[in-house]
């Protein structure tokens, strides 16, 4: 089987511009997004209380938000999650309230006066009125905080690491180029996330990183096609050059993405509430990875300015005869 | 050219009988077991114990499959291990060696567990099964707080009442003490008494800086605890809670608690599979101080009193407050004696009516300030109030009947379980500073199992569908690849069980991740043997071509991918940590597996044919006007 059959190289340079064009387009569509909407926080950054209810049969949803709505809590989400008996409670942070007892308030609530709570405060009523506390977690302001803190330190010694590599191994032009274009991925994932109200949690801060150290191994094969070919087209355009690169690199950039995303489908089909978002995010970024590399960062390098000259540095000739051979006929 | 030498082949079989006998001991099953342990020095963990064990799980009928003495105790299995036979065998633990206490204050601590079956040779070498977190097994995960202000401050209080008695002691005349925060003000109206008294005050206490402020007649001695008597102050604080958590816990017979200091000023706790979440809050959360106090008013004295008090007329240094029955009692504020004094506490029968009881005992100071007062207040109540976050809670409140010594008893209408309660509120009187629950995520052991079953299935169908996919399009190299891929998985769980990691759902997503991404490293390899065979070159050649050159790419793309790794693990915390541990070793065995192993069973298959004309990779498309044109060609 062979998907890729090109007979010559795809002119990606000549459309360079309106690739450009759309992605900041995109780019400026998820900033204002994050900065209009916000990110849904989940509790692991913001503090609060969440809780995941079993219902015996099927969760009367509005009665939930009832009985918690009646903890004054102030914006409390209640929702269905994967099933119809499965509920999700959200509780933000209250002032003046000890929130470590905050779950324990909030089963009280659902479970009412009818039903009675066994010992050990996890599950309450009988047969079909039995609701069962599967997960209570409850995290407070301050640790919110510093979550987010190493979140935002981690993100930055990413991008660091990645740029300080990419311009030792090839060139500054380089590092710049993938750093935006994968930026421009995890922006993305974030506008995304603020469009549809999605949930932000811990995971998908990992899915992001996960997302640019992946996202950048495409700039990273890209960029050495880029180097070889300078050294073996002598004669071909900078042009000529990264569409060859492109071209002679897409089957292997798509199947690649292609195999991860299978193993994320999988996730997603089967992961449930805990790993959703997660697959969530590294899907975004597995779609928008093949793009970016492909149609963000070969023109960024162009624009630029790479040349021959700062890629094949003035070394003598190959030792690999077979090499100096091509190069030399 | 495509050959490996004996020692590379032997490379990979070693590899692969590490990997083989390191991943097999996760999937021998955990079976109920119960553990004897103990906390007490003097008690000794010997074969005799064992012996007795034994003897009584049979005198209780019930069928012991595996019994053994270890370092950490005596450790029971049961046939047919369910886990009825192991609460049934608990409480006839507890029955014969504890007398039945069930706090921890008996001499063994009896605790449910779950143990693997891997065999012993397996065990001998190391090959035990991963750690399952928290969120695959359920539990409970706390980190708390710990209040070194509260600490200073409680400090200071001492600190005022040792200032105040010494001064009385050498006669200083001066015109009280007062605190306010961590500093303690002295007034005097003499410059002479101010400096004996400052003088009297460092000799005392050399943790004290002492400032003198205002003018005649108004002078004052403000003392402060130096910075670094309060860093020594926080520091023994936390590791003073520490320990009264250590204790609490262990006293509650849990499998497997992890109670560790976490930077500064936090403590955390993780107790996996805890099935009564509710009550380990209960216990731990409960870091107030105790006081014993004296009940002024309550429904069959001082009623108008009482009346008043409800009415939100509470008289001047005492509080309203509600006993466990329920009813309505005024305190006096002013403690009789505070938790620090208390010795121990245990629940017990009483000998006479064998009704359950909680026995106290004080030291010297407490039982002459406890007799003192209790002789001129028989049959009057004593409230015992645990104070937390400012507010007072009554633990109980009982009727004096004899006045009381250094050893005492608390009875009435209780339930074992109430007794063994209050008995570790009173033992807890002794933290050091306050606390307070900051993060808590409780997971029950159903969505636990369900988490396992959700990782497990994404990894299995993700797997299935991956090497499906490779192998119809690059055959039987793709078949190759596929092997090399479940090489990655069993060398990447066999590390992680190594290292005795903890595996969490993260964990199982990153493994998941990892597989996903390791494949490139085939697809690299492929893509530029297919090039190679697509530009002319001889099979052979191309095979260690495409290896060769595809080499340089995978580690560049891998480094990258192991800097993001590193950062997560670096400020990533619990879960996230997990995931970024996952990362960077599938990383590293996937270079392993798809470059080392991958040509090794490559080489296997092709090496040996001199006259290779045809390997099997799938289509090899040649655009007609390129045929034995190198691919990589100057156009021009």
């Amino acid at each position: 089987m062979e998907f890729f059959r090109f007979k010559s190289d795809l002119p990606f340079m000549k459309y360079a511009l309106i690739f450009n064009v759309i992605s900041a387009l995109t780019f400026l569509i998820a900033v204002g997004a994050l900065a209009y909407k916000g990110l849904h926080f989940g509790i692991d950054f913001k503090g609060g209380t969440v809780a995941e209810l079993h219902f015996a049969k099927t969760a009367d949803v509005a009665q939930v938000r009832t009985s918690v709505e009646a903890l004054n809590t102030g914006e409390a989400f209640v929702q269905n999650f994967g099933s119809p008996t499965e509920v999700l409670v959200r509780l933000p942070i209250v002032q003046n309230v000890s929130n470590a007892q905050m779950g324990e308030n909030l089963f009280k609530a659902i479970c009412g006066p009818t039903r009675t709570m066994n010992d050990a405060k996890t599950a309450c009523g009988d047969g079909a009125e039995k609701i069962e506390l599967k997960r209570v977690e409850f995290v407070g302001g301050q640790v919110g905080k510093e979550l987010f803190e190493s979140g935002a330190l981690a993100l930055l010694l990413v991008i660091a690491g990645i740029m300080a590599y990419l311009a030792i191994r090839f060139e500054w032009r380089f590092a710049v180029a993938a750093i935006i274009a994968n930026l421009h991925d995890v922006v993305i994932i974030l506008g995304l996330f603020a469009i549809f109200g999605w949930e932000f949690n811990l995971p998908v801060l990992a899915a992001c990183l996960a997302i640019l150290g992946y996202s950048v191994n495409e700039s990273v094969v890209i960029a050495d096609r880029v180097r070889e070919n300078f050294r073996k087209m002598r004669k071909a355009s900078v042009d000529e050059v990264i569409d060859n690169a492109i071209t002679s690199t897409i089957s292997r950039t798509i199947i690649t993405h292609g195999s991860t995303q299978i193993m994320v489908l999988a996730m997603l089909f089967f992961g449930g509430e805990t790993l959703h978002y997660f697959a969530l995010a590294l899907t975004i970024g597995i779609c928008f990875g093949i793009y970016s590399s492909v149609l963000v960062m070969a023109p960024l390098i162009r624009w630029l300015g790479v040349s021959r000259e700062n890629l094949v540095k003035p070394e003598g000739p190959p030792k690999d005869p077979l090499e100096a051979e091509k190069i030399l006929a | 050219m495509n050959r490996y030498p004996l020692w590379k082949y032997a490379i990979m079989i070693v590899a692969l009988a590490i990997g083989l006998l390191y991943t097999v001991p996760n999937f021998f099953p955990q079976v109920p077991a119960v553990q004897v342990s103990t906390n007490k020095a003097a008690v000794k963990l010997d074969n005799a114990l064992l012996g007795r064990v034994e003897a009584t799980l049979k005198g209780a009928g019930l069928p012991v499959g595996y019994s053994a003495l270890d370092a950490n105790g005596v450790h029971v299995r049961f046939q047919g291990g369910d886990t009825v036979t192991q609460l049934k065998a608990k409480d006839a633990l507890l029955k014969d060696l504890n007398n039945g206490v069930a706090d921890g204050t008996g001499n063994y601590i009896i605790a449910l567990t779950n143990e693997s079956t891997v065999p012993k040779w397996m065990q001998s070498m190391n090959a035990l099964p991963m750690f399952l977190g928290l969120d695959l097994r359920g539990g409970v995960h706390f980190l708390m707080q710990v209040d070194m202000k509260g600490a200073v401050d409680r400090a200071a209080e001492r600190n005022m009442a040792d200032i105040r008695s010494l001064l009385r002691e050498k006669k200083v005349s001066f015109g009280g003490a007062s605190r306010s925060g961590e500093t303690v003000v002295v007034r005097f109206t003499d410059a002479a008494e101010r400096e004996k008294a400052s003088a009297a005050i460092s000799t005392n206490n050399a943790d004290l800086v002492i400032r003198e402020e205002g003018t005649a007649p108004e002078l004052r001695l403000v003392v402060t605890l130096k910075e670094q008597a309060k860093l020594k102050l926080a520091d023994s604080a936390i590791e003073q809670n520490q320990k009264v958590l250590n204790n609490r816990i262990n006293a509650l017979g849990l499998t497997e608690p992890i109670i560790q200091r976490q930077g500064a000023d936090r403590i955390v706790i993780q107790v996996p599979g805890a099935s009564d979440p509710a009550r380990l809050k209960d216990v731990i959360g409960r870091t107030g101080t105790l006081e014993f106090r004296h009940v002024e008013a309550h429904s069959g004295k001082n009623a108008s009193t009482l009346e008043a008090a409800k009415n939100g007329n509470v008289p001047f240094g005492m509080e309203l407050l509600v006993d466990r029955q329920g009813e309505q009692i005024v305190v006096r504020k002013q403690p009789i004696i505070t938790g620090e004094r208390i010795s121990s506490a245990e629940p017990a029968f009483d000998s006479q009516n064998n009704q359950p009881i909680v026995r106290v005992s004080t030291d010297s100071q407490g039982a002459r300030v406890l007799r003192e007062h209790t002789s001129q207040n028989i049959k009057e109540r004593m409230a015992i109030v645990l104070i937390e976050k400012g507010k007072a809670e009554v633990i109980t409140a009982p009727t004096t009947q004899s006045e009381l010594g250094s050893q005492f008893q608390i009875s009435g209408s209780m339930t074992t379980r109430e007794t063994s309660d209050i008995a570790l509120l009173i033992r807890s009187g002794s933290i050091a500073a306050p606390m307070e629950i900051i993060e808590e995520r409780t997971v029950g052991p159903s969505l636990g199992a369900e988490n396992i079953e959700r990782g497990f299935k994404s990894v299995q169908w993700g797997f299935i569908a991956l090497a499906a996919f490779i192998v119809v399009y690059y055959m039987l190299m793709g078949l190759i690849s596929a092997i090399a891929l479940s090489v990655n998985l069993l060398l990447l769980v066999a590390i992680l069980s190594m290292l005795q990691a903890t595996l969490t759902l993260p964990g199982i997503a990153a493994i998941a991740l990892t597989l996903g991404m390791a494949i490139d490293a085939n697809v690299l390899i492929m893509e530029r043997i297919r090039e190679e065979l697509r530009a002319g070159v001889k099979p052979q050649e191309a095979i260690s071509a495409g290896f060769d050159r595809a080499w340089a790419t995978i580690l560049d793309s891998n480094i990258t991918t192991l800097i993001a790794g590193i950062a997560l693990f670096a400020f990533g915390t619990g879960p996230i940590k997990g995931f970024a541990v996952v990362h960077c070793l599938g990383i590293l065995t996937s270079m392993f597996s798809a470059v080392f192993f991958a040509r090794g069973i490559v080489n296997l298959v092709y090496g040996a044919r001199k006259k290779l004309e045809k390997i099997s990779i799938g289509t090899i498309w040649r655009p007609d006007s390129v045929v034995t044109q190198p691919a990589i060609s100057d156009a021009k």
